[in-house]
C-alpha cells in the first residue's frame, strides 16, 4: 500500500477561552491518497474548517494542536517550525478560501500576486515566473489570460476571481489542496464549473483534495470518499457512493435524509430535530446522542470510537458486537 | 481622471468664495477701519475722504466682489499695523512657516508609521507599551507645554539648542530657507517636534489600528496559506492596505500643523506666517487676519485636493470608479 499524501491521527485542536478550554476538535483521523477527493461534510461549527486550517497550520490563536499528529507524505508537518511550515504552505499544500471577493489583495494586480506566489517558492526570474502565471491563468480557464493578468482583482467577477484562487493555490504544483467551501459564495451555475475545475486539477495533477463543504450535493458529485463531522468528531467515513446510498450514523442517515430530490412528491423536507451543541456544552456519551432517535442507555454514558463496517468507518454504539441490526 | 480632477477644482473655488465671506464680513464686524487707520484729531471731511478712496461707500455686494477679485490676486491690501502690502508681508513669512510644518510633517510621518507598524506586529511588546504611553502624552498634552519644557530642558538647562528664532537663513530667489545653515536646522528641531509630536501620536495610533485590522482580513490569510514571507505578508501586503486611510489623515492634518503653527510659533519666537497673524489679532489690524484666514483654507483645500487625486493612484478600484462616474 502506498502512503497516504495527507495522513491525520486523532486530531485535538483547542481553544483557551476565558470559560476555559474548548475542544473544537477531539480525536479527527482519516487519510487522503494521492489524486484522491476527499469530502469533509457537516453542520456550522462541526469542525469542519478547522481541521483544513490545522493541516495548513494555519489557526490562530487562542487555537492551537493539543493532540495527535498530521502527516504529509510521511514528514510530520503538525510540529514544524513556523519557517519551515511556511515553505510547507503555497508549496506542497495549496488552500482555497470560501470568499474569492476577500480572498485577494485588493492593491495589487492579478499577475503580481500569482507571480509574487511562484517566486516564493519556485527559484524562477521574473519573466518565467510570469509566463508561468500566464499558463496557470490559462489552466484554470481565464480567458485572454495574458491580458487578464495586469487586471485588478476588482475588474474580475466572482467565479473568474475564486479561478486566480484556485491558480494560485496550484501554482507551485502543492501534493495536497485544501478547499474550504469553495463554492458557497458563488452562483449555483459557476458553482459547477469551479467544482469541475477542481475535480479536473486533481485528476490532471494527481492531487489530493480535500474538500470542506456543508453542500452534499458538491460531496456527492466530487468526492471518492467522504467524512461527516458532527461537534468535531467523525461520526462516519467512507467511500461516498456508500455512504450517500447505505448511511450508517443515525447523523449521517438524516443528513442524507434531508437532500431533497428532484423526483420529490410534494412533502415535508426532513430535518434533524434540534441543533449541534455548543462547543461549551457538548454531552456526555456520543455528542449526537440528544437528538438522535436510536439513542440507548450506553450512548449517554460512553463514547463511541470508530468501528470498521465494510468499507466504512462509524463512530456509534450501535453498530458495536450487534452486528445483526445493521439495518435497524 | 480629468473630469474628476476638474469637479473637484471646481468644488474648491466654491469652498473658496465661501471662506472669503467670511474673510469679508471681519471688516465689516471688527468696526469702522476709517478709525483704526486715522488719528484722534482727523476731521470729518477727511473721514469722509478716506472712507470715499477706500471705497467703503458702495453697496457691500460691489465691495466684497472688489474684494474677492483683489484676493485672487493674492491682493490683500495694506497692513494698519506696518503700512506694507499684505501680501508682501506674508510671502515674507510663508516659507518659514512652510518649512517648519513640512519637517514637522515629515518627522510625524516617518516615526508615527515606525511606531504604529511596530506596535501592531508586537503589540505585546514593552516597546509597544512605551509607544501607548507615549501616544497618550502626545495627544493629551497642549502644544505649548511640551515646548516649553523643551526649552526648558535643552536650552535652559543643557544649552544644546536655541531656544527662539530661526537662526541663520540663506536666501534662495525670494524663498529664506532655514534648512542650509547649522543653526537654521537646530533652531529647527525643538519647533518641528513641538509642532509634529501630536500628529505623530496620531498617525501611529492609526496606523496601529487599520494594521490589526488588515491583518485580520481574508487576503491576508489568503497571503499567509500561499505561504509568502512574514516580511512580504506585513511590509508588502498589509502596510500599503493600511496606508489609504493614514494618507488621509496625514495630508489633513498638514492643514491643521499649519494652523497650529501659530501657538508653537509664538512659543519659539519663530518668525511664520503665525507669529505674524498673532500680533496682528493684538493690534486688531483686520487685513492681515482676513487674508491669513484666506491663505490657511487655500492651503487646506489644495491639500484636500491632492489628497483626493492620491487616493486614486493607491488604491486601483477608485481609479475604476472615477473613471465610471462619468
Amino acid at each position: 500500500m502506498t502512503e497516504p499524501v495527507l495522513s491525520v491521527r486523532n486530531l485535538q485542536v483547542e481553544f483557551a477561552s476565558r470559560r476555559g478550554t474548548l475542544r473544537a476538535i477531539d480525536g479527527v483521523s482519516f487519510d487522503i491518497a494521492k489524486g484522491e477527493v476527499l469530502g469533509v461534510v457537516g453542520e456550522s461549527g462541526a469542525g469542519k474548517s478547522v481541521t483544513g486550517l490545522s493541516v495548513i497550520g494555519l489557526i490562530d490563536p487562542p487555537g492551537r494542536i493539543a493532540g495527535g499528529e498530521i502527516r504529509l507524505a510521511g514528514l510530520r508537518i503538525d510540529n514544524l517550525p513556523p519557517e519551515e511550515m511556511r515553505r510547507v504552505r503555497g508549496k506542497r499544500i495549496g488552500m482555497i478560501f470560501q470568499d474569492p471577493l476577500t480572498s485577494l489583495n485588493p492593491l495589487y494586480k492579478v499577475g503580481d500576486q500569482v507571480v509574487e506566489t511562484i517566486r516564493t517558492h519556485l527559484n524562477l526570474s521574473e519573466t518565467a515566473a510570469r509566463r508561468r502565471a500566464i499558463d496557470l491563468l490559462a489552466e484554470v480557464g481565464i480567458p485572454a489570460p495574458e491580458k487578464r493578468i495586469d487586471g485588478y482583482p476588482h475588474e474580475f467577477s466572482g467565479g473568474m476571481r475564486q479561478r486566480v484562487v484556485i491558480a494560485l493555490a496550484i501554482c507551485a504544483e502543492p501534493e495536497l489542496i485544501i478547499a474550504d467551501e469553495p463554492t458557497t459564495a458563488l452562483d449555483v451555475s459557476v458553482q459547477a464549473q469551479i467544482i469541475s475545475l477542481i475535480k479536473r486539477l486533481g485528476r490532471d495533477h494527481g492531487t489530493a483534495v480535500m474538500l470542506v463543504t456543508h453542500d452534499m450535493g458538491v460531496i456527492a458529485e466530487t468526492s471518492d470518499r467522504v467524512a461527516v463531522m458532527y461537534a468535531g468528531r467523525v461520526a462516519e467515513i467512507g467511500p461516498v457512493q456508500d455512504v450517500v446510498r447505505n448511511p450508517l450514523h443515525p447523523y449521517a442517515k438524516g443528513l442524507m435524509g434531508a437532500i431533497p430530490t428532484l423526483a420529490g412528491e410534494d412533502k415535508r423536507l426532513v430535518q434533524i430535530p434540534g441543533s449541534m451543541p455548543r462547543l461549551s456544552a457538548i454531552p456526555r456519551g456520543c455528542a449526537f446522542n440528544p437528538r438522535c432517535a436510536s439513542a440507548f442507555d450506553r450512548c449517554r454514558v460512553e463514547r463511541p470510537e470508530p468501528l470498521s463496517r465494510g468499507t466504512q468507518s462509524v463512530a456509534c454504539h450501535l453498530y458495536d458486537a450487534a452486528p445483526a441490526e445493521t439495518a435497524a | 481622471m480629468l473630469a474628476f480632477t476638474l469637479r473637484r477644482a471646481v468644488q474648491a473655488i466654491g469652498v473658496m468664495i465661501a471662506v472669503g465671506i467670511i474673510s469679508f464680513s471681519m471688516f465689516r464686524f471688527a468696526g469702522d477701519p476709517v478709525n483704526q487707520m486715522v488719528g484722534m484729531d482727523t476731521s470729518g471731511a477727511e473721514r469722509a475722504a478716506i472712507r470715499q478712496s477706500l471705497g467703503l461707500d458702495d453697496p457691500v455686494i460691489v465691495q466684497f466682489g472688489r474684494y474677492i477679485g483683489n484676493a485672487a490676486q493674492f491682493k490683500f491690501g495694506v497692513s494698519y499695523q506696518f503700512r506694507l502690502p499684505v501680501t508682501n508681508l506674508l510671502m515674507e513669512r510663508m516659507p518659514a512657516t512652510l518649512e517648519l510644518a513640512i519637517v514637522a510633517s515629515i518627522f510625524a510621518m516617518i516615526s508615527g508609521i515606525l511606531m504604529g507598524v511596530y506596535s501592531a506586529l508586537r503589540r505585546d511588546s514593552w516597546l509597544a507599551h512605551v509607544f501607548q504611553a507615549v501616544s497618550l502624552i502626545g495627544i493629551s498634552l497642549p502644544t505649548f507645554l511640551i515646548g516649553v519644557l523643551m526649552i526648558y530642558l535643552f536650552s535652559v538647562t543643557l544649552g544644546w539648542l536655541p531656544s527662539f528664532g530661526r537662526g541663520d537663513v540663506v536666501h534662495i530667489g525670494w524663498w529664506a530657507t532655514g534648512l542650509l545653515t547649522l543653526s537654521g536646522l537646530k533652531a529647527l528641531i525643538m519647533p518641528a517636534i513641538t509642532l509634529g509630536l501630536f500628529q505623530m501620536t496620531l498617525i501611529m495610533r492609526l496606523v496601529r489600528a487599520e494594521m490589526l485590522e488588515v491583518l485580520r482580513t481574508d487576503y491576508i490569510r489568503f497571503a499567509r496559506a500561499r505561504g509568502l514571507t512574514t516580511r512580504a505578508i506585513h511590509f508588502g501586503h498589509a502596510l500599503r492596505n493600511t496606508l489609504v486611510p493614514v494618507i488621509t489623515v496625514a495630508g489633513l492634518q498638514f492643514g491643521s500643523v499649519i494652523a497650529f503653527a501659530i501657538i508653537t510659533e509664538t512659543v519659539f519666537q519663530w518668525p511664520g506666517m503665525g507669529l505674524l497673524f498673532v500680533q496682528a489679532v493684538q493690534n486688531v489690524d483686520i487685513p492681515i487676519m482676513a487674508a491669513y484666514l484666506m491663505m490657511v483654507s487655500l492651503i487646506f483645500v489644495t491639500i484636500n485636493l491632492v489628497v483626493d487625486i492620491l487616493y486614486t493612484i493607491v488604491d486601483p478600484r477608485l481609479r475604476s470608479t472615477v473613471s465610471r462616474a462619468h
